[in-house]
Parts: C-alpha cells; sequence; structure tokens
C-alpha cells in the first residue's frame, strides 16, 4: 500500500505538471482574451473533480450536474445584479433599484429571497449551502430508496430540465431565458477590465488546486474507500454494517458543491448566468468532458475540460458550419477506442514507458506505481 | 471562414499599386480620380482596427448550428450579399470588406465568447449579428466594454438604446401600434385575445398592445392572454377557450417551432383563417415555409417588408438575393433588416470619413439609404431606425401581400411613455 503518502509520485507529477502550465506557462504565454476562455474551461473542470468522486469512484451517474452549476452561478449572479442595479444606475425605471428585468415585468419590489443576496459573505455562504441542501434534499429522496443506476440518472436529467423550465417561466424573478446579464463589480470592484480578469483567473486556479486536494483527500481516507467498495459490490457494503445511502448522499453533495463553486467563478469569469448552464445538454457536456479525461483520474476530468473546451473553440472558429459534428465525432472515438479516457492513454502507455526509462537509469524498479486502482495521470 | 489580416505588403510601390486597384471599380463607376477616395489609414484609423489601406475587416455573428440557424441563416446570407455588393461598388472609403464569420451556436455564452473574439482579437470594425434578445443581451456588455459597434437585426421588445449597437430592425411599438390601429379602424375589432412564446419579446409586445388596446382605442378590450413555453407544441386548450370567447382578432407572438403546430392545430380545430381575424408580429415568410402556405393563408402579418413589396429597390433585391444563395429562398422581414446592416454601416463610416467607433456612433443618426429593399430608411439619435409599419395577407403560396401601409416613417421609440 502506497497511501502513506498523500500523491503518489506519478501523482504529483501530475499536480505539479498542471500547476506549472496553469500558474506559469498559460499566463505567460496567452493574451488575456485568451486566458479569460482557459479560465471558462476550467470552470467546468471544478464540475468534472465533483464527477470523478461521484461517478468515477461511488458510481453514481448524475446527468444533471448543471444544475448546481446553475445554482452557484445564480447565487454570485444575483449578488452581482444587486450590485450592478443601484438607485443611481436603475434611475430610468419605473422602480429604481431593482435589477432591470423585474421592471420589464412589472415588479415593483425585489422579491424575499432576493434580499439576503444584497450581502457578500451571505452570497458566499449561499454558493456552497444552497446546492448542498439542495443535493440533499435529492440524494436523500433517491438514495435511501435505493434509487440508483439509470433510474437516478434519469433521475438527475428530470430536475435539470424541471428547473430550466422553471427559470424560463418565472422571468420576473429570475430574468427568464436571457438570464441574469450586464454584471459589473463584486464588492465595489470592477470586475469587467483585463486587470480583474488577470486576478480572477489565479483566484480561480487556486480553488482549483483547493478542490483537487479536497477531493484527493476524500479519495485517500477510508471513505474514499467505501466509495469503491459500493461501486463494485453495493450489497457486500451495506451487509457488513455501512449505510450505503448516507455515503452515496456525501458523495452527490460534495460533487454538487464542486459544481457549484465552477458555477460561481463561470459567471465571475463569463459575466452574466443563464437557464442555458443549467438544462440538459449542458449536464450531459460535462459528463462527456470528464468521460473524455477520464473518469477515474482526478487531473483527468481538468485535462478533460480544458482540451475539449479548447478543442470547441478552436474548431467553431476555423468551421463555423460543421464543427459540431468534428466535436461528435471526437466524443464517439475517444469514448469507443479509449474507454479509461486521455487518462487511461496516460496511465496504458505513457506512464509505462516512462517508468520503465527511470527503471533503466536507477537500478530499483518503479514498478507498482500505476497499480493504485485509479490510474492517475 | 476567413484567414487573418495579411501584413507585408510594405513596399511603397506595392502599397500604391493596391490602392489603386482596389479603387479601380470605384473609378469605373463614378468616374473619379482613384486617390480622392482612399484617404490614408492613419488619418482614418486611430483606435487601431483591423483596417489596411487595401481591406477593412467586418464580423458576422449568428447560429449557423442549433436551434436559432433555421431563422438566422437569412441573415448571413443577407448580410453576404450586401457586403459582396459593397465590394462591388468599391468598397468603404476604398477599402474592400473582409468579413470574418463566427458562430454563436445558439447558445448565449457562446455569443459573448465569439464577439469578444471578433472584437479583442481580430479588431472588427464593426459586427453584424445577433438575433435573440437573450444573444444581444449576452453580446452588449462585451460591445460596452471593448467599445466595438453592432449591428442588429431583429424586430425586439426595445427598452435599450446603446451607443454601441444599431437596431435595423423594429423596436416593439413600430410593429404594434399601427397594426392594432389598422385592424381597429378597417375590421372594426373591439375584442382582442393575445398569445405569445414565454420570453420577454412576446411579453413586453403584448403589454405593449394590452396598454394601446385599453387605453387608446375606444371601446376595446382584451378578453385573454396566455403564454407557452418556447418549443411547445400543444394549443389545443387555448383554441378551445378562443373558440369560446370568440374575440374579435387572435393577436399572436408565438415564434420558431411552434408557430407549426399552431396554426395546424388552429385550422384542425376548424377556425379558418379567412373569416376568424388574426393578426401576428413573429411569422414572417421564412416561418410561413415551415408551417405550410395552405395553413396560414388568410392571417395578417404586421412587419415593415415583405418579399412582395413592389418598389424599384426591392425588384433589384429580391433577384440578386435569389442568384446569390437559391431560387428557393424567400426573404422575411429580418433578412432584410440585415441586409441593411453593412450598407448603413458604410454609408456612417463614408459620413463619418473614419472607421472609429466612436466616430461612427456619433455620425450615425441621420444617417439616411435610399437604397433600403423596404424603401427608405433614416438612422434615428436613438440608434433605432425610421421605417414604415405595413401590414401584409398570408396566402397559400406563402407570400404576403401589401394590403396596408403607414403613410409616414413611423418613429422608433424604445422607451414608450404610458406603455411601461
Amino acid at each position: 500500500m502506497i497511501n502513506s503518502r498523500f500523491f503518489n509520485r506519478s501523482e504529483l507529477l501530475g499536480f505539479l505538471a498542471l500547476a506549472v502550465l496553469l500558474l506559469v506557462i498559460l499566463p505567460l504565454s496567452l493574451d488575456i482574451f485568451r486566458l479569460n476562455l482557459v479560465a471558462k474551461y476550467l470552470t467546468y473542470a471544478f464540475v468534472g473533480i465533483g464527477l470523478v468522486l461521484c461517478w468515477g469512484y461511488g458510481g453514481i451517474l448524475s446527468l444533471g450536474q448543471g444544475v448546481f452549476f446553475g445554482l452557484g452561478g445564480y447565487c454570485m449572479a444575483m449578488y452581482l445584479k444587486l450590485e450592478a442595479s443601484s438607485v443611481a444606475n436603475t434611475k430610468i425605471q419605473s422602480t429604481p433599484g431593482i435589477p432591470d428585468f423585474m421592471d420589464w415585468n412589472q415588479l415593483t419590489s425585489l422579491p424575499f429571497f432576493w434580499k439576503p443576496f444584497h450581502s457578500f459573505p451571505i452570497t458566499l455562504l449561499a454558493i456552497l449551502l444552497v446546492p448542498a441542501f439542495f443535493a440533499l434534499i435529492i440524494g436523500a429522496a433517491m438514495f435511501k430508496r435505493r434509487v440508483g443506476g439509470v433510474y437516478f440518472a434519469i433521475i438527475t436529467q428530470a430536475i435539470a430540465a424541471i428547473l430550466t423550465i422553471l427559470i424560463v417561466g418565472q422571468q420576473g424573478y429570475t430574468g427568464g431565458i436571457n438570464g441574469i446579464t450586464d454584471l459589473r463589480t463584486l464588492h465595489g470592484w470592477d470586475i469587467r477590465t483585463d486587470h480583474a480578469k488577470f486576478i480572477l483567473y489565479f483566484v480561480e486556479v487556486v480553488l482549483l488546486f483547493g478542490c483537487i486536494v479536497a477531493a484527493q483527500f476524500i479519495r485517500l481516507t477510508k471513505l474514499g474507500r467505501i466509495l469503491v467498495a459500493m461501486r463494485e459490490q453495493e450489497d457486500r457494503v451495506r451487509f457488513s454494517g455501512y449505510s450505503v445511502a448516507n455515503f452515496k448522499i456525501f458523495a452527490f453533495c460534495a460533487a454538487a458543491v464542486f459544481a457549484a463553486i465552477g458555477g460561481a467563478m463561470f459567471t465571475l469569469e463569463v459575466g452574466f448566468m443563464s437557464p442555458s448552464f443549467v438544462g440538459i445538454v449542458p449536464s450531459i457536456e460535462m459528463v462527456i468532458y470528464t468521460a473524455v479525461g477520464g473518469r477515474m483520474s482526478i487531473f483527468g476530468a481538468v485535462w478533460g475540460a480544458l482540451l475539449v473546451n479548447f478543442a470547441k473553440t478552436s474548431l467553431s472558429e476555423s468551421f463555423p458550419q460543421l464543427w459540431l459534428f468534428g466535436l461528435g465525432a471526437l466524443f464517439i472515438a475517444v469514448v469507443l477506442a479509449f474507454p479509461n479516457g486521455l487518462s487511461g492513454i496516460w496511465a496504458d502507455h505513457v506512464q509505462p514507458r516512462i517508468d520503465r526509462l527511470l527503471a533503466s537509469r536507477k537500478s530499483k524498479s518503479a514498478a507498482g506505481m500505476i497499480a493504485d486502482g485509479a490510474p492517475a495521470e | 471562414m476567413s484567414d487573418e489580416t495579411k501584413p507585408g505588403l510594405k513596399s511603397p510601390l506595392r502599397r500604391k499599386l493596391l490602392m489603386g486597384m482596389a479603387a479601380l471599380p470605384a473609378v469605373s463607376m463614378l468616374g473619379r480620380p482613384a486617390f480622392a477616395d482612399v484617404p490614408a489609414t492613419s488619418a482614418v484609423n486611430t483606435t487601431g482596427l483591423a483596417v489596411t489601406d487595401s481591406e477593412v475587416t467586418v464580423g458576422i455573428l449568428h447560429s449557423v448550428t442549433g436551434t436559432m440557424a433555421i431563422s438566422e441563416t437569412g441573415s448571413v446570407e443577407a448580410e453576404k450579399l450586401a457586403i459582396e455588393q459593397i465590394n462591388a461598388a468599391g468598397g468603404v472609403l476604398g477599402r474592400k470588406i473582409k468579413f470574418i464569420q463566427e458562430d454563436g451556436a445558439s447558445d448565449w455564452p457562446t455569443f459573448a465568447e465569439k464577439a469578444k473574439k471578433l472584437l479583442v482579437n481580430d479588431k472588427c470594425a464593426a459586427v453584424m449579428g445577433c438575433w435573440t434578445s437573450a444573444s444581444r443581451k449576452a453580446v452588449l456588455p462585451v460591445f460596452e466594454q471593448y467599445n466595438g459597434m453592432l449591428y442588429y437585426p431583429t424586430f425586439y421588445e426595445g427598452l435599450e438604446q446603446s451607443k454601441n449597437v444599431i437596431y435595423t430592425g423594429q423596436e416593439a411599438t413600430q410593429q404594434i401600434i399601427a397594426g392594432l390601429d389598422w385592424v381597429n379602424k378597417t375590421k372594426g375589432a373591439k375584442s382582442f385575445y393575445l398569445l405569445g412564446s414565454d420570453y420577454i419579446w412576446p411579453r413586453t409586445s403584448n403589454k405593449i398592445a394590452r396598454k394601446h388596446i385599453e387605453n387608446h382605442l375606444q371601446g376595446c378590450k382584451v378578453v385573454g392572454e396566455e403564454y407557452f413555453p418556447l418549443g411547445s407544441t400543444q394549443f389545443n386548450s387555448v383554441i378551445n377557450k378562443i373558440k369560446l370567447t370568440k374575440p374579435d382578432v387572435i393577436y399572436a407572438i408565438i415564434v420558431g417551432g411552434s408557430n407549426v403546430a399552431f396554426y395546424k392545430q388552429l385550422k384542425a380545430a376548424g377556425i379558418d383563417l379567412s373569416k376568424q381575424a388574426l393578426l401576428t408580429i413573429s411569422v414572417t415568410e421564412d416561418e410561413i415555409d415551415g408551417i405550410g402556405g395552405e395553413n396560414i393563408a388568410g392571417a395578417y402579418a404586421c412587419m415593415k417588408y415583405f418579399q412582395s413589396l413592389d418598389n424599384p429597390n426591392n425588384k433589384a433585391f429580391v433577384p440578386a438575393f435569389k442568384k446569390m444563395w437559391g431560387e428557393k429562398t424567400v426573404i422575411g422581414d429580418v433578412t432584410q433588416a440585415a441586409y441593411l446592416g453593412p450598407w448603413l454601416w458604410k454609408l456612417t463610416v463614408e459620413k463619418a470619413q473614419s472607421f472609429d467607433i466612436d466616430k461612427i456612433a456619433a455620425a450615425s443618426p441621420g444617417v439616411e439609404f435610399k437604397g433600403a429593399p423596404e424603401g427608405y430608411v433614416r438612422i434615428h439619435e436613438n440608434h433605432h431606425l425610421w421605417s414604415k409599419t405595413r401590414v401584409g395577407r398570408a396566402k397559400a403560396d406563402g407570400q404576403y401581400e401589401l394590403i396596408y401601409e403607414t403613410a409616414d416613417l413611423v418613429e422608433p421609440d424604445p422607451f414608450p411613455k404610458g406603455y411601461q
């Protein structure tokens, strides 16, 4: 057993490689526009990390992570929107001081559930707690009744659809299909400037590494092992006296919180939030990023989010009419040929060669490094 | 679609040659000396836009994939036609227009991302694009932050005005009030049933319609108002209510694919549009293509342009469009409005004698385009267009027959007093 160390050697290498790429190479080589795009891609990596825990390790496939991404994003957007809708900024409206879309929909006062979002600390708490609470309810309702597998996936998908319809339908309270747009400042700090985008990028990368470490921590505790055990033989875990439902609820909530952090960062990086991130399609896309990166690898999820979104941007810039087909073909190819995604390719083909190379230099063998259940990248 | 602006051409002789060549069509057209038309780049472009001595780059930003592609393709085609025609006529300030096309993919954040790319990366001198209000709302902060210029073609709900946008479609009052007055006067309509898809444009439009009906039309009332989710295909219950309340006019603002189901179900329920008046502001010739002319024949639409308009500009425009994009294409209101974008930009640049965004924004009010297929348009101080409102009646062949147009241009009023 190698779990005496927090990261084994190949994981440490992966961590360092990612840190060097995100903190040094990209900021130095990209202009602020491209760097901001990378920041946008990385917000999906948060969701990916959550999915690795919940789907890769726990075996709970959620096709509704967009719900939590959206909840986090909407919490942040509500705070930013209230700050942008000061009385001075909204003089032209019939009711100054409320967000513009409420005025268009003939609301004359701020709805009660918007009021807490005047406060920044409460907003930060809400970003973490609202999705966690929501996931807790869904998880308790499903897992306590032993609903799982495909049924659970379908239900999460339905929840994503329901939330989208709710947001679109209640446009006086939520901004409808337009979403919450024209966000300007965070606690008085203009988030639209290049300088702010640069700083936000680093904040996001630091948060991302925080999440990676947290996920790694969960993975290495006894809890992580129970998750894997549940995935492989749920009944045996149950017969051993563990409450399977509670562990599942925990994994699902953790994934929801990671997704919500990503959503909140997305709102800050992109400057708006809309129901198009909540629905079925974005939720499935998030699963695809994770699948391409490798659902068993935390680092793979980050790489998957980065590479797929990068491919999306560059393909659509070069072939505006054909890019969707190209992307679809890419997904099919990766999933068919490499079920463990990019990290699987790394672990099966690249890692052994590196090990062999190192082994021939040192006399000691480095075998066993990759045999740790999860092919880390 | 297009590659990057070509650097090089540093030798002064080559540059002069190129300038001469770029101006050649202008010489043949206007018979004036070539160099008089080509002011130095340093003079007309002081803010670092993608303008060279021979070329200027603009962006086209519409959805060519996803659910909106069916609607936005017409706009892309119209914009490309306008750019080709402008280039054939000598370009803008002696420079050929080169375009970079990006796909918004029917996805609002993608629109924002691509808008930023066109402005920051490609330094586009202007962008023709967007269709839905949601996509416009998503890109608006980008255009304001990076000081770009957007020519937006769709009729929309108003309540917006920006230095960085020229709205070449109608805002809500231009499309609604004249049509309601007309149906009230000529059809003696007293009761109205308002329908719409559930998002901001139909809701705001119906709000304006309701205020106009209740406050400005003598003895008229709204007998019902209902909304349906985008993409909804079940209209039977509302059709039953319509049958019960028997309104004089059904006022329908249903968009996209829902239209097909709505008009087919109306017909199936036995509501004959040649007897029951129906006024819509959301069905152009493009939508009829999907609905089928026989299902909607007899309905009235209030627009500013119909493909069947009988004027010299339109008689040149329709064949040119069909020659470029095929005999089967139809041209709807928004497609025509999109065609205005590049032309209005060219005229504004030439008025300002500069590509600088601030100067274009300042020079826009008062710019008039006499070659517009809809007849004549002029830019208002609020960056919307003065244009006429027209009512057409759908025929079984999918075309509208013009039956009424306002005598004068209707003033755009994006923040209408008394209608909020």
